[in-house]
């Protein structure tokens, strides 16, 4: 925390991933800088959620490197990846709570499992984690099937955050979500990004996260990265795809006008 | 740098000082915890206390809690607590936890034999409430066969065939193997402690008899309980689970013909031929050990079991079979029904759904065991 914004904490240089003969992500190159929310945007099945997942190592990949706090992931211990990991924090699409635990403990546990606490700090951080994503301590207490979805993941970004990460890895945060509650989500991600100066990492479909919230934009079409920069530079490319997601029917722009191409 | 917190004391007539540094990180949260709990208020004080952090280096969520709880046990005691020389970066954070934690969660105590009592009380109804289930699942099927019989295209005949090769013809195999095993065991048993009394041969009337009327009925019906119904129940809770029930529902389709009807009628279908075989081959494995292990050749096996065994015997068994079907199928399908949103709700109703119909299936065997002695069969 504190440094120097133009740091970078992931480096990903000619990345190139597949499944048998289809070849998902070829030759992709890109920063995250510290502090900064990056957004991914891509077509659906374009590969954004296997960038995510290539990244924090849940998927392998063919070619090229992957640097996260300057270290590479190809030439580090088992010793030190967990202590990268214990540095990421990871919100999944559907959230990935355990079932069979409460809000609370699904909040302890990465804590538990990590950290030599009391049991009295363990309940009242947790407490507090959960207060600080919006959830009340009597809904701590609900196990996730009796959750709403969007509390289900308001409690995902708090175990998420359980350890203190400095990156978080967001998998389309608002999707399912309605539109109050998405832009509830995007201004909670925007004040616990200041507060706790986080990086966000954040595969997205929702424009409106991608105007309220993101410093930068990064463009997956094609299998490479077409567009990367702050939303003005997206709102004046004139790549096809970009245009169309960005000046398309659906978008801010495009209101009341047809695009119609793809 | 390792987190330092210094209280220096207010004994003559100087101000109580408190002053923290270092890094105030989840990795020492432990260590400071023990620090803050450390703390001894010898009387209560007043007046103004700053907390001074200005050499705090690092701080994260667990180091701006544990600052929070300092002090709020200051101000417990009756100081003024504040934080002094927040540098700015930690200001956003410091805010935001001062806010939280304000609302004791409200813990609820119950008196445990109370608890225990109600427990004893919640089971017993639950139990009502199942019976209740499978009577009224029996009556809606009752229902849809009375439809089906003025309808008898509506019958979904290649799903009921389907279901059939699962849990009839791809059971043979474990059922074969298994009653096989049985069949041997009990001859192998009867011969071992019949000979001491030089009654060797009437293990034929044992293995017979047990295996015709009791035993290869219920042990088929076991297999399937466990290797059919459990199949049933989870995969009616995933549909559950999935809205599938719910999107059948309101295409006007009822789950009970479309779901329940064939499967049960493959299982009703199935576990008399299962039986049958299962104790065909429960009395091949006895023949087997009696020849290789007592010394009765084949040909003299097959005569005492005409002697020893009635069609009466071998209709007692068969009878059964059907109704203990029944029963697992209905079982099955209710508590498949009863699955929650959750993968362990899943869990626990396919292991209730096992476990209920092996009772259910027991206690039945009990009754037609009464029923066919007053009839004298």
């Amino acid at each position: 925390m504190g440094s120097s914004p133009e740091q970078l904490v992931i480096r990903v240089r000619d990345l190139v991933v597949g499944f048998g003969g289809q070849t998902v992500l070829d030759g992709v190159s890109f920063d995250v800088r510290r502090g900064e929310i990056l957004g991914v945007v891509g077509a659906s099945g374009g590969g954004k959620s296997v960038l995510l997942r290539t990244i924090i190592g849940l998927i392998s990949k063919r070619r090229g490197s992957i640097t996260v706090f300057d270290k590479d992931l190809d030439r580090v211990s088992a010793q030190e990846m967990q202590a990268v990991e214990r540095r990421w924090g990871i919100l999944f699409q559907q959230g990935a709570l355990f079932s069979s635990l409460t809000a609370q403990e699904n909040v302890q546990f990465p804590m538990r499992e990590h950290l030599d606490l009391s049991m009295t700090l363990l309940d009242e951080v947790a407490t507090v984690k959960l207060e600080m994503v919006g959830i009340g301590p009597s809904d701590a207490r609900k196990l996730p099937a009796e959750l709403s979805g969007g509390m289900v993941k308001r409690v995902a970004l708090a175990r998420a955050l359980a350890l203190d990460p400095e990156i978080v890895f967001l998998d389309e945060p608002t999707s399912g979500l309605d539109p109050i509650a998405a832009g509830e989500f995007d201004s909670l991600i925007a004040t616990l990004q200041q507060t706790l100066g986080l990086t966000v990492f954040m595969v997205t479909h929702d424009l409106d996260s991608l105007h309220a919230v993101c410093n930068r934009i990064i463009v997956l079409a094609d299998r490479k990265i077409v567009a990367a920069g702050p939303i003005a530079t997206m709102l004046s490319s004139e790549h096809p795809w970009v245009k169309a997601y960005f000046r398309g029917k659906r978008s801010r722009e495009g209101a009341g006008t047809s695009v119609a191409t793809h | 740098m390792a987190p330092e917190l210094i209280v220096k004391d207010a004994s003559a007539g100087a101000r109580l000082e408190v002053f923290a540094s270092g890094s105030w990180i989840s990795a020492h949260a432990a260590e400071l915890e023990q620090k803050i709990d450390a703390i001894k208020f010898d009387a209560p004080g007043s007046g103004r206390l700053d907390i001074d952090i200005a050499g705090i280096g690092e701080l994260d969520t667990f180091g701006a809690w544990l600052l929070e709880r300092l002090a709020r046990a200051f101000i417990a005691q009756g100081y003024d607590a504040q934080f002094a020389e927040v540098s700015g970066r930690f200001l956003g954070l410091l805010d935001e936890i001062h806010a939280c934690g304000r609302t004791k969660p409200v813990v609820v105590r119950q008196n445990p034999i109370l608890a225990k009592l109600e427990g004893i009380g919640v089971a017993a109804t639950e139990f009502g409430q199942d019976l209740l289930r499978l009577i009224d699942l029996l009556g809606r099927m009752c229902g849809v066969i009375a439809l089906i019989f003025r309808h008898p295209s509506r019958f979904r005949f290649a799903s009921a065939v389907h279901q059939l090769d699962r849990v009839g013809w791809q059971a043979l195999p474990i059922i074969f193997l298994i009653t096989l095993l049985i069949g041997a065991i009990i001859a192998q048993q009867g011969i071992f402690h019949f000979r001491k009394f030089g009654a060797g041969d009437y293990v034929v009337d044992l293995v017979g008899i047990l295996v015709l009327r009791e035993l290869g009925v219920l042990i088929v019906a076991i297999m399937v309980a466990g290797r059919s119904g459990s199949s049933y129940t989870a995969e009616l809770g995933s549909m559950k689970m999935r809205e599938e029930i719910d999107a059948l529902r309101t295409m006007g389709l009822d789950p009970v013909e479309v779901l329940m009807l064939p499967r049960i009628v493959a299982l009703v279908c199935a576990l008399p031929i299962l039986t049958f075989f299962g104790s065909m081959c429960a009395l091949y494995g006895g023949g087997l050990v009696a020849w290789l292990y007592g010394g009765m050749s084949p040909p003299i096996y097959i005569a005492r079991l005409k002697e020893a065994v009635s069609v009466t015997h071998f209709e007692v068994g068969m009878i059964k079979a059907p109704f203990m079907a029944l029963v697992i199928g209905l079982v099955a399908c209710s508590e498949g029904l009863q699955v929650a949103g959750s993968a362990e709700s899943l869990g626990l109703k396919t292991t209730a759904s096992v476990v209920k119909s092996i009772f259910l299936v027991i206690v039945m065997d009990g009754f037609f065991a009464i029923f066919f002695a007053s009839v004298g069969m």
